[in-house]
């Protein structure tokens, strides 16, 4: 079987973010694969190192800088990468459209991708790809098995979590508690060299972007940022309940 | 028409829903007030929602059938979608909980519209919507557009919980409706759940939230000061990923990038030192308190009120002075 695995290039959560002319600026910050996408890396090589035989892709769609991400994957353990090169800004819902073709050109049957864009905080394009391709998904799937064509696992649902088995094909969005993604090691990142990093072009997939981005802006709540000393705790807790009831006046 | 899709549980129409409201007739307005507005309600047994909902909309349509006892994503779907084109629904609002941010993408494909993710504002202008989202873990606020063909919806559109004021009923009554549906069967097989429900008011709906990290020391700890705390002022628990990931709280509990998002009017973090990722869900609340040992964490720098110190000295003065 083929796995495509879906990844994002995002800003580090460690670092802050700028704005500049009503637009998020990336120039001069750390980025890295998105933490939500790597799960699905690492799912999908966990189930070939379980046994199951498949070729391993991983897929992102984004500018020039978008295949360090892709490099990561390949030091990971995947085994070749395509790369669809594009400055448009897509989103989700546009996105899927290309994902769909690729998944389709590559005959896979497991598609990973994250279940929330660090960035942009898409949840949509696992479900939406998942649409495209009249395939079933699971939605933020913490534990996951597979055994012949039947995946079984967990996943949250608005209250609590379930269990569930679903028929491959199949999407399956990932999230944090699925697993501990691996470091590429050194032999594996020079190994990765010699793979497969295929760039293609957006012309083909007949693509335009569903929305407008029209600005971004940092808007910062002004903060009271009236800090006590706790050192005498009993004056300390009167100090903050009668600040909460009189001056906030948030309780009761 | 303005398609509200109606969040519902336990036998109630959910806040969430009555928000919808608020932001449908906002649109309305916008429309020129020619825009009606339609609820849909799926489920089993949901008499009394659609009846609880029929005093908030122009016009209320049923598919209360046993093969929507279970929410699925592909169900979901195929109803909305049907729905909206069949009532040419030129908006189609969806709740912005884990269950609408699902389906709604596979609505938006189905009807080729764009989707407008977990808004926080709403605004028609002939056939544009314009939004505005928190993007970049809540750091940024970005503003979109959709902008609808000659054919077809404007926009799918799915609603940030918490932000609109919910509508309040109406004397009046809008007609019901009973809609023949044609759905798939699901393939996603559910076979087991883990109710995380608590005794509590749900982190969603919750006017005062009291959350947990590290600093409280252990599950113990945490149900000592964070549990006694939320009780006593009647809110709803909260927990960062540190300690649900360390098994001392239920993942339901967690707060932040990877959990719940809430925006109270008030927030009490205990022993939390304040990651950007636990910050992404609850930086939007209207006022913060922070009570944590060390005074450099990140935490106090968006506290409203803080209290540098011990959380098991801290904690029980705050609770022996409330009692008092």
């Amino acid at each position: 079987m083929r796995i495509l695995t879906y990844l994002r290039q995002v800003l580090d959560a460690e670092e802050s973010v700028h704005v500049t002319n009503s637009a998020v600026a990336l120039e001069n910050s750390k980025l890295v694969m998105d933490t939500m996408d790597e799960y699905g890396v690492e799912e999908a090589l966990r189930l070939r190192e379980n046994g199951v035989e498949a070729e391993i892709v991983a897929v992102a769609v984004g500018p020039a800088r978008t295949q360090d991400a892709l490099r990561t994957a390949l030091a990971m353990g995947v085994d070749r990468a395509i790369h669809v090169e594009t400055d448009i800004r897509l989103d989700a819902i546009a996105l899927s459209k290309v994902l769909a073709q690729i998944a389709q050109q590559e005959e896979a049957t497991l598609i990973f991708s994250g279940g929330q864009q660090a960035d942009w905080d898409s949840h949509a394009l696992g479900a939406a790809t998942a649409e495209r391709l009249q395939w079933p998904q699971a939605t933020w799937t913490s534990a996951l098995e597979l055994k012949g064509t039947t995946l079984t696992g967990k996943h949250d649902a608005d209250e609590g979590s379930e269990t569930f088995t679903l028929e491959l094909p199949a999407v399956i969005t990932t999230q944090q508690g699925l697993n501990e993604p691996r470091y590429p090691t050194l032999p594996n990142i020079m190994k990765s060299k010699k793979k497969e990093l295929r760039k293609e072009s957006l012309d083909q997939f007949n693509v335009s972007p569903k929305l407008k981005f029209v600005s971004a802006e940092i808007q910062v709540k002004n903060r009271i940022n009236k800090i006590l000393d706790g050192k005498d705790a009993p004056a300390a807790a009167a100090q903050l309940l009668d600040l909460l009831r009189n001056e906030a006046r948030v309780i009761a | 028409m303005i398609l509200i899709v109606v969040e519902h549980a336990n036998g109630k129409v959910s806040k969430s829903t009555w928000e919808m409201v608020t932001a449908a007739r906002e649109l309305a307005q916008d429309m020129g007030g020619e825009a009606s507005i339609t609820a849909l309600v799926l489920g089993s047994n949901v008499a009394p929602i659609a009846a609880e909902i029929a005093r908030g909309v122009d016009q209320v349509l049923v598919a209360d059938l046993p093969a929507l006892a279970q929410y699925d994503p592909e169900l979901w779907s195929a109803a909305v979608a049907q729905i909206a084109t069949e009532g040419e629904a030129s908006v189609i609002l969806i709740g912005g909980s884990r269950s609408g941010r699902e389906y709604s993408p596979r609505v938006a494909v189905k009807l080729d519209a764009p989707l407008l993710e977990d808004v926080i504002n709403l605004k028609a202008s002939g056939k544009t919507l314009t939004a505005q989202r928190y993007t970049y873990l809540a750091r940024v606020t970005e503003t979109i557009e959709a902008t609808g063909g000659t054919t077809g919806p404007i926009a799918v559109v799915t609603i940030k919980p918490g932000v609109f004021n919910p509508a309040t009923p109406r004397a009046e009554t809008a007609e019901q409706f009973d809609v023949d549906l044609n759905l798939p069967t699901p393939r996603l097989k559910i076979t087991g759940k883990t109710a995380e429900r608590s005794a509590r008011v749900s982190l969603a709906e919750a006017e005062i939230v009291v959350s947990g990290g590290r600093g409280v020391g252990s599950a113990e700890g945490f149900t000592q000061y964070v549990e006694a705390l939320a009780d006593q002022l009647g809110a709803a628990v909260g927990a960062t990923r540190a300690i649900v990931d360390a098994g001392w709280r239920p993942y339901s509990e967690q707060v932040g990038q990877t959990g719940k998002t809430v925006q109270p009017k008030l927030y009490i973090a205990i022993g939390i030192s304040g990651a950007v990722q636990h910050l992404s869900g609850m930086n939007k609340s209207k006022t913060i308190v922070a009570i944590n040992r060390d005074a450099e964490a990140p935490i106090f720098k968006i506290a409203d009120y803080g209290i540098v110190g011990d959380v098991p000295q801290l904690v029980p003065a705050i609770l022996a002075e409330l009692k008092k």
